[in-house]
């Protein structure tokens, strides 16, 4: 689950990372009574998981109250890129000497976290790494051991950072890892970590990724949502616990496995068609499961077809069978469906699809063969 | 032969007595793997369809010579369930279960690799199926016959897909080998392209990845270097939409954003052939080895 800058923000300080004082705002009220609690001059901040949102006028700094509401009224509802304003962040203006980098993220290759520092932030860091891999500090942590005070230091002295701040900027990333630990983050990166005229060290942006996995130990991170990301289907699909991305076409798909789904959207593909979402029932789907799925899939109202592409191992594709004929029972859908079963069960699978002789459903003994036929009955 | 998993292995799994748990031990058992134990704490002295359960794993291995064992229990419970195997001793550890959170996968991984005792395969893997001989997992073994195409996969599913693409060819497997997709995968290609180059009765090799991490491109590099065999790819996910992306950080580890078509480029430049369809994959894999 991804943080928005807020959302983000506020873990930090639960962990001691220094940030600017700030409120979250949901409306023009609310953000003028926040300006006002904060002071002058401060900055009314878009929430969107948008980068860049400060160049499309998603970020503004008021001088006064005047200039606040007229931030907020322009920013909250305004588009960027696709995505409603719904919340700001009002925070105090912060005066920049320097601006740093870090981040702390799962290294897959590595199997460990990686805790990275740069002197060159506030930039577009990729293009840094890619031109100049030298100017990122970077050190694996094995967490049996955790990161230690002298990791920071090691870590600001490679990195170049300014002698007097060496200290605290340790500090900030021993607190950064210790928030990826706690909250059980797979990302926490701050760009820009700035150094005020003042000397003092603080994280003037916020982006956290958190392990879905571990929300069940995190009440309150579960709790946060994101409302401008929120497509009404897939919040639906999420509701019953499937993984649904909506996309352009008009062929619904249904597959079990992540990668069976992607790779039956590329066969889709270059059989001429366009579907219309990606969406994983998961392993050991049940028939309810079945019955949710084919409910949120006709829910856009573009799909003209189903194609269900299961290959069961842990799926048993009788559930499937029974998913699909009290789908047909209670969903009563009005275009066409294409099933391909093989694996766990799938003699029983079939013969249930035969016995129960559904209207526009036909079946299909290999995925190309399903693919084309979704195809051609869209055409 | 085959890797991993065969006529040696000696089963134990942890939830037998879970409904899947016993599914699937029972099916990994009628292929003819030697199940020879089951653990659930508290329902020590049972049996499952003859099985015996014990309360602990390590008396699974004391008194029943477990070997290996597949993880079934809930996620949370799992990270729990892999070290106790490690400690028992257990040689090899498949963890099929799938949502455990990514930072107990980290620590459990940490102390299996500083101990040096066992291997984890997974988590959220299908397990390992040496067709003829074991299978230790949720792989519906009835697709696939002995042979000596070697398959390691990301996904699942997938990997039936294409394992059964290429069983339509006549193909047979040495062994499918599901890694898992999970963060940080106790095994990973690499590992498993190294078991292969290793064992002379896989001739070829089968590699089906996916989008994201950089996974594919290190195994890229080490196919150059040091597999010999011939290896087809194959890669899903080219006509997905690029993925929000949430921070740099991930870009900067990888160099890449971790799509179907850099994941490609890094194994064509090495040598690999990659098919773009499950279907492209078993043709190619016909075109290097001929009619099986």
């Amino acid at each position: 689950m991804d943080l928005l800058e807020y959302q983000g923000k506020l873990l930090f300080a639960r962990h001691g990372v220094p940030v600017p004082a700030g409120k979250p705002a949901r409306t023009v009220e609310e953000a003028v009574a926040a300006a006002e609690e904060i002071g002058y001059p401060c900055a009314v901040k878009a929430q969107v998981q948008i980068g860049g949102r400060g160049k499309l006028g998603g970020i503004k700094i008021a001088a006064n109250r005047d200039e606040a509401r007229e931030h907020a009224e322009a920013i909250l509802g305004m588009d960027i890129r696709g995505l409603t304003v719904y919340e700001l962040w009002i925070e105090g203006a912060s005066e920049i000497a320097s601006e740093y980098y870090a981040s702390v993220v799962f290294d897959r290759g590595a199997k460990a976290p990686l805790v990275m520092l740069s002197t060159k932030g506030g930039m577009d860091i990729e293009a840094v790494a890619a031109e100049d891999p030298g100017a990122i500090a970077r050190l694996h942590v094995d967490p049996l051991l955790g990161f230690q005070p002298f990791h920071g230091r090691r870590l600001a002295y490679e990195a170049g950072v300014d002698a007097d701040v060496v200290r605290p900027v340790g500090e900030m990333l021993a607190k950064l890892y210790n928030a990826f630990v706690a909250e059980e983050a797979t990302l926490v990166e701050v760009n820009p970590l700035i150094v005020t005229p003042e000397r003092q060290v603080k994280a003037l942006d916020a982006k956290v990724t958190l392990d879905n996995n571990s929300l069940f130990r995190h009440p309150e991170n579960a709790e946060l949502r994101d409302l401008s990301a929120e497509d009404p289907q897939e919040r639906m699909a999420h509701d019953r616990g499937l993984t649904y991305v909506k996309l352009d076409g008009n062929i619904g798909v249904l597959g079990n496995g992540a990668g069976l789904v992607m790779s039956t959207l590329d066969v889709v593909k270059g059989a001429g068609g366009e579907p219309a979402n990606f969406l994983d029932a998961g392993g050991g789907s049940k028939s309810d499961a079945i019955v949710s799925a084919v409910e949120v899939i006709l829910s856009d109202a573009k799909v003209k077809a189903v194609l269900f592409n299961i290959f069961g191992g842990i799926t048993r594709c009788d559930e499937v069978a029974r998913g699909l004929i009290e789908a047909f029972e209670i969903v009563k859908p009005k275009v066409p469906f294409v099933v391909r079963l093989d694996g766990t069960n799938d003699k029983e699978g079939r013969a249930l699809l035969a016995d129960a002789n559904l209207p526009g459903v036909y079946t299909e003994a290999t995925m190309d063969g399903a693919a084309a036929k979704v195809v051609e009955l869209v055409a | 032969m085959s890797i991993l998993v065969d006529n040696n292995t000696r089963l134990v799994t942890t939830g037998i007595t879970g409904s899947e748990g016993t599914f699937h031990t029972l099916r990994n058992r009628d292929y003819g793997t030697q199940v020879v134990a089951g653990v659930t704490p508290g329902k020590g002295g049972q049996h499952v369809d003859g099985i015996p359960v014990f309360n602990t794993i390590a008396e699974a291995v004391d008194k029943q010579g477990a070997n290996t064992a597949m993880i079934f229990v809930p996620p949370r419970f799992a990270a729990d369930s892999i070290l106790e195997a490690e400690e028992a001793g257990i040689e090899l550890i498949i963890a099929i279960t799938e949502g455990i959170p990514a930072h107990d996968e980290l620590r459990a991984f940490q102390i299996i690799k500083k101990n040096g005792r066992s291997r984890l395969v997974g988590p959220n893997c299908p397990g390992i199926l040496s067709p003829g001989k074991a299978n230790v997992g949720i792989i519906p073994a009835a697709f696939f016959k002995e042979g000596n195409v070697g398959v390691v996969s990301r996904s699942g599913t997938l990997t039936y897909q294409v394992g059964n693409e290429l069983a339509q060819q006549g193909f047979g497997n040495s062994t499918i080998v599901g890694i898992g997709g999970d963060p940080v995968p106790g095994t990973d290609f690499i590992d498993v392209l190294r078991l292969f180059q290793d064992d002379p009765d896989t001739e070829l090799i089968v590699m089906c990845g996916e989008i994201g991490g950089d996974a594919e491109e290190r195994a890229a590099d080490f196919i150059a270097e040091y597999v010999t065999k011939p290896v087809v790819g194959y890669i899903a996910g080219f006509t997905a939409p690029p993925g929000k992306q949430m921070g740099h950080a991930g870009a900067i580890v990888s160099g890449s954003h971790g799509t179907a078509a850099a994941k490609a480029e890094a194994l064509e430049a090495r040598g690999v052939q990659v098919g773009r369809t499950p279907t492209q994959v078993a043709e190619l894999a016909m075109a290097t080895l001929g009619k099986p």
